[in-house]
């Protein structure tokens, strides 16, 4: 049975398996165990990036390709949602039509860029994500009419996923049955189902062929399989689960910008968790998102308080100061390509 | 048994048509300017415009001709560039402060002196931190093109949160030396000097270059090198020394763009280096990754229709680049000077 939900793909280690099992359960029960907004907040985005994570695991890790546009279908999606609920008013279908529509536009696109810079070279596809997904970017904030621009777009869901509907008037263990504990169950679920299908996809025949077009695009080639199609395929299919992680960020939060789904920041926070997880196992995405989340929200605080205690040195305070946690995550970055490229999920199976 | 088909050969000359193709992207440009002409009303905005997307396009040329070379050279693609545009915009703009008298100073020489003091401060500096970075960052993960990417990502992220530490966080105005304010007036057009001196170090450099690559024993290496590296080694030549000398000058240019490109915005961010890439892989990419011939035709279209467009329509102009590239790609996928590689 759990062999079949994961596709035959085990942990393969032990403390991989009760990690794994700790953040499912700590998910799971996270409105229970952490009650306050702030951690159930933290645990909604944990889900959102764990599936977006993963999807771009399967372009980078089993696909062999670097892509910087990975936020750009992540904010179609979230942009998606939150137009259709802007224009289309506050009902179920147009949450549905937001996700479909968002899901649609961010294949039609990754087929297009794909097309184009794949079947040259795969090294254009870096930059040619780059370059179109600052464009689109700078166009959403621009078109502010129709997108809110820098200020985003606030906009109503169905009221049975917001707080103020109550289906149970007691408390269960202190936690209040409202719409947002139904919410978050919504992205958990939804983050589960979508982590489980992409197991399922890269466990597939054509899983395997993307790896074999990985470690040797010009043998997998020869072998007879059309290695374009193959990878523009897993661009597609990338996408639309990236589009769909969005969606779900768009209904937990009820708010979209070009700040919280589209910025370059965004894309690098992705790079890490899939470098520091493990790349090409999925289980990688569960952990690095995870980890990562979590010290972004708690290590910050940590960095202020160590800026503090070095108040009177040179350059110190400077370096510790919380907004200059990038650079602490870009050296981070750099040394876990060189000395970590397997990752936590690598590192676990190697030392079972 | 058949028979083998006659031998005919003939001595015909190519058609003219035959004879234009491969210098079709050099027409480009013209044809650029003309179609520009065609569509802009006034004729002296058209020059106005015409001036500053050259001096655009020459801008992006300095910075982006050590990124194609150093991939021709080496299949290494280095993401962390606008990180040496960033260093060098600072690096310049805080000699030019610091030399305010002489850039305040109402006389030509001693302005055009602070900057070229600025530019070569900012070239050392870049050059300087392009050595180290190809030591530490780029040097370990030869021949992995996903490790560069990745590892070259991290570095631009790195080195502009230093920056940041070291200049603060807040963008920094820069006023242009005095004598270099302000604009002629040319057959009703205003053309702003500064556009003018940046296309005339473009176009010194563009020729410089071309000088060194065609002319000089090192650019032979450096030609052949692109070409078939191991061949170049197997005759005795350490192509490793070489490369990292075109490291260390590409890094080296993409500081002086810098430079100039802050003085053009007249203000500079740690993040600067980050948005120039983008038009900086637009233009490596068009054309022809290692080609720097494509890359000074990319730039120079790149920059035109940039200033056309946004005279004629504002909102395009966001996507026009984007569009560029794949009208180009689709009429020459590999992008316009293609590099042949003798492998």
């Amino acid at each position: 049975m759990i062999a079949t939900l994961l596709s035959g793909d085990a942990p393969r280690s032990r403390v991989l398996s009760l990690l794994l099992l700790a953040v499912l359960v700590c998910l799971a029960l996270a409105p229970f165990l952490f009650p306050g907004t702030r951690s159930l907040d933290t645990a909604a985005r944990i889900c959102v990036f764990i599936l977006l994570v993963a999807s771009y695991d399967l372009l980078l890790g089993y696909g062999g390709i670097v892509s910087f546009a990975h936020t750009m279908f992540f904010g179609m999606g979230a942009y998606g949602v939150a137009l259709s609920c802007e224009y289309l008013g506050r009902s179920w279908g147009a949450l549905a039509f937001g996700i479909g529509a968002g899901s649609v536009a961010a294949i039609a696109a990754a087929f297009l860029i794909g097309l184009f810079s794949l079947r040259v070279r795969a090294i254009f596809f870096a930059m040619i994500t780059l370059a179109v997904a600052s464009a689109v970017a700078v166009l959403v904030s621009q078109l502010s009419q129709i997108t809110g621009g820098e200020d985003g777009l606030n906009y109503q869901i169905p009221r049975a996923l917001t707080p103020a509907f109550k289906f149970m008037d007691e408390p269960v263990f202190g936690v209040r049955m409202n719409g947002k504990l139904l919410n978050y169950y919504v992205v958990l679920a939804g983050s589960l189902v979508g982590v489980l299908f992409l197991l399922r996809v890269v466990n597939s025949p054509f899983g395997r062929v993307l790896q074999a077009i990985r470690e040797n695009d010009f043998r997998a080639e020869a072998i007879g399989y059309r290695v374009v199609q193959y990878r523009v395929a897993a661009t597609c299919l990338s996408a639309a689960i990236a589009a769909f992680a969005g969606a779900l960020y768009a209904i937990w939060l009820r708010y979209v910008g070009p700040s919280t789904v589209l910025s370059m920041e965004i894309m690098l926070d992705i790079l890490l968790m899939v470098v520091i997880g493990g790349m090409g196992t999925i289980y990688g995405a569960v952990l690095g998102a995870t980890l990562f989340v979590v010290a972004q929200n708690y290590l910050q605080e940590l960095m202020g308080l160590a800026a503090g205690a070095f108040e009177g040195l040179p350059i110190l305070p400077a370096l510790l100061s919380p907004d200059r946690w990038l650079l602490w995550l870009g050296l981070l970055f750099i040394l876990s390509v060189y000395f970590f490229p397997t990752g936590i999920v690598g590192r676990l199976r190697d030392g079972r | 048994m058949s028979l083998a088909p006659d031998h005919a050969p003939t001595m015909a000359r190519k058609g003219l048509a035959e004879r234009l193709e491969p210098w079709a992207p050099v027409l480009l440009v013209p044809v650029m300017v003309l179609l520009g002409y065609l569509a802009i009303p006034a004729t002296s905005s058209w020059l106005t415009l015409t001036v500053s997307g050259l001096a655009m396009g020459m801008m992006i040329f300095i910075m982006a001709s050590g990124m194609t070379l150093v991939f021709g050279l080496m299949d290494v693609i280095n993401f962390g560039h606008g990180a040496f545009v960033s260093i060098g915009a600072f690096v310049g703009v805080s000699v030019l402060i610091w030399l305010g008298g002489m850039a305040g100073a109402p006389s030509l020489v001693l302005n055009l002196l602070a900057m070229g003091a600025a530019a070569i401060a900012a070239m050392v500096v870049t050059g300087g931190v392009g050595w180290a970075f190809e030591k530490v960052i780029v040097k370990p993960v030869y021949g992995a093109h996903l490790k560069q990417i990745l590892v070259t990502m991290g570095g631009l992220i790195v080195i502009e949160q230093l920056i940041v530490v070291i200049w603060g966080p807040e963008e920094i105005f820069i006023r242009r030396p005095e004598t270099l304010q302000g604009g002629l007036t040319f057959a009703g057009a205003a053309i702003e000097k500064y556009r003018l001196l940046a296309v005339g170090v473009g176009l010194v450099l563009f020729l410089a270059m071309r000088f060194v690559l065609r002319r000089t024993k090192i650019g032979l290496i450096v030609r052949a090198g692109v070409e078939n590296g191991e061949m170049v080694e197997a005759l005795g030549y350490r192509l490793r020394l070489v490369f990292v000398g075109v490291f260390i000058a590409g890094s080296a240019l993409a500081g002086l763009g810098g430079v100039m490109w802050g003085l053009y915005q007249e203000i500079i961010t740690a993040h600067m280096g980050q948005e120039v890439m983008i038009l900086i892989f637009i233009v490596v990419i068009i054309g022809g990754l290692g080609s720097v011939e494509g890359c000074f035709i990319g730039a120079l279209l790149v920059g035109l229709l940039q200033n056309y467009i946004a005279f004629l329509e504002p909102k395009v102009a966001l996507i026009s680049n984007i569009g560029l590239m794949v009208a180009i790609l689709m009429w020459r996928p590999m992008g316009m000077i293609p590099v042949v590689k003798a492998k």
